[in-house]
């Protein structure tokens, strides 16, 4: 992957997959890091599925029998140095409170370092895909934080669905402004 | 800023409009989007074509869809339009360029876009 956004996209896809009514997706920056968690309320794995997935020969697709995503990420992040978890309950052992949290931390110094890149682009990649799905988005950055909680919208929105054009275009232009009026400082 | 007034400004804007988009999908365009897909470069494809799609105003005529992994992952993006009666068109290796040219030709002018397609890829 040639951005680490492009990894969120993949990753929280898979929250889409296993249910997930809330998808929440963290970038916590600071000089030298970036970790990065995606949690959702999906129906979760048992602990032979979690330790599976980071096998690359590992996947529930059954066009192959080859699953890179998570391999890909845990990758991107320990090639820099960092860390990659994967915690879950299974809906079946926890049947209140089941779900998957994924974390990865990234050493934003280290030359094998990934660029983040489009981050906008992903999240409403995710929202148009997926729009029966909330998406609670943040990212703190040293200089501030830029967020979108699809919850929100959706109050004032009633039953336009979160991918009609003009919307995914708001939540675009939305979180661009967001980055700008930080990156302005 | 983006404020949420606006939002409600699209909200009655589109209400209106709610039931004749449930109606529709007289054509479905389908973005392969799974690790295969978003790796080769699917992402930009995609909002080409829910960008294009609306700029030609046919938002209730063409739905923009995802899909997970259609099995071709060398020939990633993958895009397939899929329309009543008509058989299914794969189009591979897409880039935006060859998006908005899809959009022009099939989308709105009915013509495939023979060189971009599967067929044509194996021929």
């Amino acid at each position: 992957m040639k951005e680490i956004s492009l990894n969120i996209l993949d990753i929280a896809k898979n929250s889409t997959k296993a249910g997930a009514a809330l998808t929440t997706i963290t970038l916590n920056e600071t000089e030298d890091t970036l970790t990065l968690v995606i949690s959702d309320d999906g129906c979760g794995m048992d602990e032979e599925t979690v330790r599976n997935v980071s096998n690359p020969f590992y996947t529930t697709r059954t066009t192959r029998k080859v699953g890179m995503g998570i391999p890909l990420l845990k990758l991107s992040a320990e090639q820099t140095g960092g860390s990659f978890e994967i915690k879950s309950k299974p809906q079946s052992e926890f049947p209140t409170e089941h779900g998957t949290v994924v974390t990865a931390v990234f050493n934003k110094n280290h030359i094998d370092f990934t660029p983040l890149g489009d981050v906008t682009g992903s999240i409403v990649t995710l929202i148009q895909g997926d729009p029966q799905v909330d998406f609670l988005f943040t990212h703190t950055m040293p200089k501030g934080m830029v967020s979108l909680d699809t919850r929100e919208l959706r109050e004032v929105l009633g039953e336009v669905p979160l991918d009609t054009f003009e919307v995914i275009m708001w939540i675009t232009e939305n979180l661009n402004e967001q980055y700008e009026e930080i990156n302005a400082l | 800023m983006k404020s949420l007034a606006e939002l409600q400004a699209i909200k009655e804007k589109m209400q209106n409009k709610v039931a004749l988009r449930e109606g529709s999908g007289e054509m479905r365009v389908v973005v392969g989007m799974a690790t295969c897909g978003i790796a080769a470069g699917a992402r930009p494809v995609l909002s080409t074509f829910v960008e294009e799609v609306a700029a030609a105003d046919l938002t209730g005529k063409v739905t923009v869809s995802q899909t997970g992994c259609i099995g071709i992952c060398q020939f990633e993006p993958v895009v397939e339009i899929f329309e009543a009666d008509k058989e299914k068109v794969t189009y591979v290796k897409m880039t935006p360029e060859k998006a908005k040219r899809v959009v022009e030709e099939h989308i709105k002018g009915g013509k495939v876009v023979a060189e971009y397609t599967f067929a044509s890829e194996n021929a």
